[in-house]
């Protein structure tokens, strides 16, 4: 029927083509049916249920934080991804390295998207923490999603701090330099803190210098060379992958914990 | 005029008598009882959290940001590249703790009149997710990303000289989150500032859910229910936290000295410091003797405060004060909450003890590191 055919619009064509079905599971989502079909059958929808109480899509209610802290995390792997494409991360290098991607590549504002983006990752994640306190939704069936939370926290700031030394310039070395001398202090393990002097056998003392948790953190006594490379390495691998395996743990115990919190 | 503005608000930011000042008007901004709220109401105080109010208080900043771009001194600091997020961080802290406070305003009213909170909608009156929310996301994310890359044309990233480990810059800071733990250098040793009280902070944390038995107010906004709850993470968080990092950043200069906003950060600046131990207070200027060369000894009086402070006070307190809180809790809770709450406590303590007494240690061993 040539009248039918008509008003299939564009949009319809494509969506009810074979192609098209074949990588979504269901056509246009027009009816409600269909839509609760399109956020099942898609592996990145599907995070959220397919309906919602009404509060819980309100941006007045979550601020988006949570959301956005992941956007960010998903933003800074991407530009981080494409800084590493550049950077080498050696004292001859990491430094020209920086300079260079201000100035020789093209459209040279991954640096910065990934700078800034990354302090306001910091900054999402504590008005998200706020946002989760202020409603109270920390409270039983989901103590230990909070608590996931906070481990989720601390590695966004790891992430900020090792990111920090890659530079390699003197607001970097600096900032790890006195960011890291607090681990000399650690109680037993370090080797100006408490209680280290007990940890010997006989005369040799286990903890000095070059064998405390400062050393291991810095690879050496002080940030150098060693420091560099450990700290990319835990930047832009081990950190990240950590902080995916626990924000997986985030998003289902949302779920599992029956969704976003509300009045009952 | 303009100078005699500056000269007051340099006074007034100086660490001694700003802390003092927002921990004193801190309860009867979020009052934790009955009393604090009267008076709270009687002053009008919970007019901040009007339209009205967020306004005066969006005005406040903004006017310290202008006068502060204006002034020589104070723009160097405001205009370091990193330092922009935390005037970010202040914008982004005052409106949201605004609004938060504004809607638990709203519910506290709706509650006393005996109606639902304002998120509430009936359950079987469910949204679809697609729509309704992706496209709520989406619009989030886009309207965001926008946002980070005008920002990220504008102001290219820092980026200093190239390091050289023979040159410490005076002074020498942490990235701006770790300012507040920097900050405590000044009271506290390594091995409790860097150490012991991070992990104190990521513990307590995580045990917020597990102490607090407050079964009132999941999902909704709400003062009246989470009076003492508000309080106590407010407090934390906007002074221990949020104000520390601002004292780091912008009030600290060479040497780590305390420099108002709009004073010049002179390197040359002295400050005299002749900090004293509690043992030569006890041994030296009250009893008149020379220091026991024993080191514990030497250091009793110091062991004796602590042991009282950390073992005896939560034992007396759970006899009478704290009798009803601690028969609520339970020993386990009520030993986790005292530890937390005292290790909490210890941070304003030791403040007042150096800037009135100075008082370097209570217990002061430098010959194992161990200074408290
Ligand atoms: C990298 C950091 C984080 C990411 C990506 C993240 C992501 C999310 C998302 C997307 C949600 C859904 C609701 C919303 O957007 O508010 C959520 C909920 C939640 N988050 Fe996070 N989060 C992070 C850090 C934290 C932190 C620091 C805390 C607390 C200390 C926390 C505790 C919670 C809790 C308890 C919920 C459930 C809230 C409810 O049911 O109302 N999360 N998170």
């Amino acid at each position: 029927m040539p009248e039918d055919k008509k008003k299939e619009s564009l949009l319809d064509k494509v969506g009810n083509s074979p192609v098209w079905k074949s990588i979504f599971r269901s056509g246009v989502p027009r009816t409600r049916r269909q839509r609760m079909y399109a956020v099942l059958g898609n592996v990145f929808l599907h995070l959220h249920p397919a309906r919602l109480p009404r509060h819980a899509v309100k941006v007045g209610y979550t601020w988006c934080m949570g959301g956005l802290s992941f956007f960010l995390f998903v933003v800074l792997t991407i530009t981080g991804i494409l800084l590493m494409f550049y950077y080498r991360p050696t004292v001859e290098y990491a430094f020209t390295d920086i300079i260079d991607l201000g100035e020789q590549v093209p459209l040279g504002i991954m640096r910065e998207i990934h700078r800034w983006g990354a302090h306001c990752m910091v900054l999402t994640t504590w008005l998200h923490m706020l946002r989760v306190f202020m409603t109270g939704s920390y409270k039983p069936p989901r103590e230990f999603n909070w608590a996931v939370g906070v481990i989720l926290m601390t590695l966004t700031l790891l992430l900020s701090f090792t990111g920090y030394l890659l530079p390699w310039d003197q607001l970097a070395i600096w900032a790890v330099t006195v960011g890291t001398n607090m681990a000399r202090a650690t109680p037993f393990l370090g080797s100006e803190g408490p209680g280290a002097s007990l940890l010997a056998i006989g005369d040799i003392n286990l903890i000095h210098s070059a064998s405390d948790v400062r050393f291991a953190l810095l690879a050496g006594r002080f940030v150098g060379e060693a420091t560099l490379l450990r700290f990319y390495v835990l930047h832009c691998i081990a950190v990240p992958f950590i902080a995916m395996i626990f924000m997986a743990v985030h998003f289902w115990r949302i779920r599992k914990d029956g969704g976003i919190s509300g009045p009952l | 005029m303009i100078e005699t503005l500056k000269n007051t608000i340099d006074y007034l930011s100086t660490p001694t008598i700003s802390f003092t000042l927002i921990t004193a008007i801190f309860p009867f901004v979020f009052p934790p009882t009955d009393w604090f709220d009267r008076i709270n109401r009687k002053l009008r105080i919970d007019k901040l959290w009007t339209n009205t109010g967020g306004l005066i208080q969006f005005i406040l900043i903004t006017g310290f940001f202008v006068l502060g771009y204006q002034d020589p001194n104070f723009k160097i600091i405001l205009m370091k590249g990193d330092n922009f997020p935390i005037v970010l961080m202040v914008y982004s802290m005052a409106f949201f703790t605004w609004y938060a406070m504004k809607k638990s305003y709203i519910n506290d009213a709706r509650l006393d009149e005996g109606k639902k909170p304002m998120e509430y909608h009936d359950p079987e009156d469910k949204v679809l997710v697609w729509p309704d929310l992706v496209y709520i996301e989406f619009i989030c994310l886009i309207l965001f990303m926008v946002f980070l890359i005008v920002w990220s044309i504008l102001v290219p990233a820092p980026l200093e000289e190239p390091a050289n480990p023979a040159a410490t810059p005076n002074p020498s800071k942490a990235p701006w989150y770790f300012l507040g733990l920097q900050e405590m250098l000044v009271y506290f040793d390594p091995w409790l500032a860097g150490v012991i009280f991070p992990t104190l902070i990521i513990v307590g944390m995580c045990a917020i859910p597990y102490v607090d038995i407050n079964k009132k107010g999941d999902g909704y906004y709400s003062f009246k229910e989470r009076r003492v709850g508000y309080f106590i993470f407010m407090y934390g968080w906007v002074v221990l936290w949020v104000y520390l990092i601002i004292i780091g950043t912008f009030f600290r200069g060479p040497n780590w000295n305390f420099f108002g906003p709009f004073e010049y950060w002179d390197p040359h600046k002295l400050e005299v410091l002749n900090n004293v131990n509690l043992s030569e207070y006890f041994w030296v200027i009250g009893l008149g003797q020379p220091l026991p060369s024993n080191i514990l000894l030497r250091e009793s009086v110091g062991f004796l405060v602590t042991g009282i402070y950390l073992f005896v006070v939560p034992v007396l307190l759970a006899k009478t004060v704290l009798k009803k809180m601690y028969e609520a809790y339970g020993p386990t809770r009520y030993t986790f909450l005292m530890i937390l709450g005292l290790s909490m406590l210890s941070l304003p303590i030791k403040m007042y003890l150096r800037w009135f007494f100075n008082l370097k240690y209570i217990i002061g061993i430098p010959e194992w590191f161990f200074n408290i």
